[in-house]
């Protein structure tokens, strides 16, 4: 699967969840929102291999 | 995973509370929890009229967005400080109107530059000892009351959350600052009639259920963080604190939460202990702790020839 994340993208192997996919990449699961086709998924969800997940930070703004 | 009210397809899990809402339960929970806020800490009541101040991001468009579903009278104001770059405070300008325009809602701006003849960061550059992030606080603060208080509003509120709150907390709990936590409330009373009384409705709710409700409501906030974004700090200590979360979940709730309660309780401080005798600013009018003027103004002291905020008040 790809995992986007600002202007940063991962290609991880295997079928895991979302919340694992996200410590894989060395980010924390409370700092980030994850959407699939534009949709906003749970992180217990498991990603197939060709799915693209996007994150959002959720810290932003001054 | 489940929406545990309907059972669709949940779009969210919160940990801490066990709880995972599909997308119309869960902006229906978001201002059920600030409405419980708002009346726990008695923040303000049904009749009165709130200032939301605005700063194009997702907490304060989302605290706006919520107190209109809630029905109360809550106008916004965004103050424009000049951030040049990459046009920052315009496209936070934009943002907002476009909100309120969408909304039919009512909204204020002050433009510091057009107002006081310099934007923040260069007002900022005359007095090397302070940060921008120091001199912004202090314009915000002082444009946010004056307006608030002009304009006959009860109440300003702002967007903080329940990790803006609790970074701050752990920055203060670090150093010990037993003035600023006497000081960290959800409500600051008025304690001087021209001080309007302060509240942050948002502090039950997490930084991310709010990005998934600014997300969800379809509410274009700006992304970016400020470039003078004192960030650093307080984005580590937001940090730590979503580590001690991973490893159990609530723990960011329970510092916070707790601490409001003992502080509520007196078991930390004594309640008198963050109050200040005020007195009024010679020049502006606006309360304040110092003799003469008022922190305000002595920033822009000698800094516009024949431009001062006086004047401008006056305009
Ligand atoms: S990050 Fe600093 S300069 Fe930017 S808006 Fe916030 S306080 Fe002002
Ligand atoms: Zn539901
Ligand atoms: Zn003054």
């Amino acid at each position: 699967m790809k995992i986007i994340y600002r202007d940063k993208v991962w290609e991880l192997k295997g079928n895991i969840t979302v919340r694992d996919a996200i410590k894989k990449v060395g980010l924390q699961p409370e700092a980030v929102l994850a959407m699939r086709d534009g949709k906003l998924i749970t992180d217990d969800v498991i990603a197939k291999p060709d799915d693209t997940i996007r994150l959002i930070a959720v810290v932003s703004g001054g | 995973m489940k929406c545990r009210k309907c059972g669709a397809t949940a779009v969210i899990n919160m940990r801490q509370h066990r709880l995972s809402l599909c997308q119309d339960h869960f902006l229906e929970w978001v201002p059920q929890q600030v409405q419980r806020a708002i009346e726990h800490f008695r923040m303000f009541a049904p009749d009165e009229k709130v200032l939301v101040a605005v700063s194009g991001g997702k907490d304060s468009l989302s605290l706006w967005d919520i107190l209109l579903r809630l029905g109360y009278a809550a106008d916004g104001l965004y103050i424009h400080l000049g951030i040049p770059d990459g046009g920052y405070s315009d496209v936070s300008q934009q943002k907002v109107e476009r909100f309120a325009a969408e909304r039919g809602a009512k909204f204020l701006v002050v433009n510091v530059a057009a107002e006081y003849g310099m934007s923040t960061p260069e007002v900022s550059r005359r007095k090397p000892g302070r940060s921008t992030c120091g001199t912004c606080g202090l314009v915000k603060r002082h444009i946010m009351n004056q307006v608030a208080y002009e304009g006959g509003y009860a109440v300003l509120a702002t967007g903080h959350n329940l990790d803006d709150e609790a970074a701050v907390l752990f920055q203060n709990v670090l150093h010990w600052a037993t003035g600023y936590l006497a000081r960290q409330a959800p409500v600051l009373p008025s304690t001087h009639p021209k001080l309007v009384r302060k509240v942050k409705p948002l502090i039950r709710l997490y930084e991310r259920e709010m990005a998934a409700y600014a997300l969800l409501r379809g509410i274009d906030y700006i992304y970016e963080e400020c470039p003078y974004s004192r960030g650093a700090t307080t984005l580590f200590y937001k940090e730590l604190l979503n580590q001690l979360e991973e490893r159990s979940p609530g723990a960011k709730q329970m510092f916070y939460l707790s601490f409001l309660q003992a502080r509520e309780e007196g078991r930390l401080l004594p309640a008198e202990a963050g109050e200040v005798e005020l007195g009024e600013c010679q020049r502006c009018g606006q309360p304040t702790s110092v003799p003469d003027l008022c922190a305000f103004c002595r920033l822009w002291e000698g800094a516009v020839i024949g431009q001062g905020p006086q004047e401008a008040e006056e305009q």
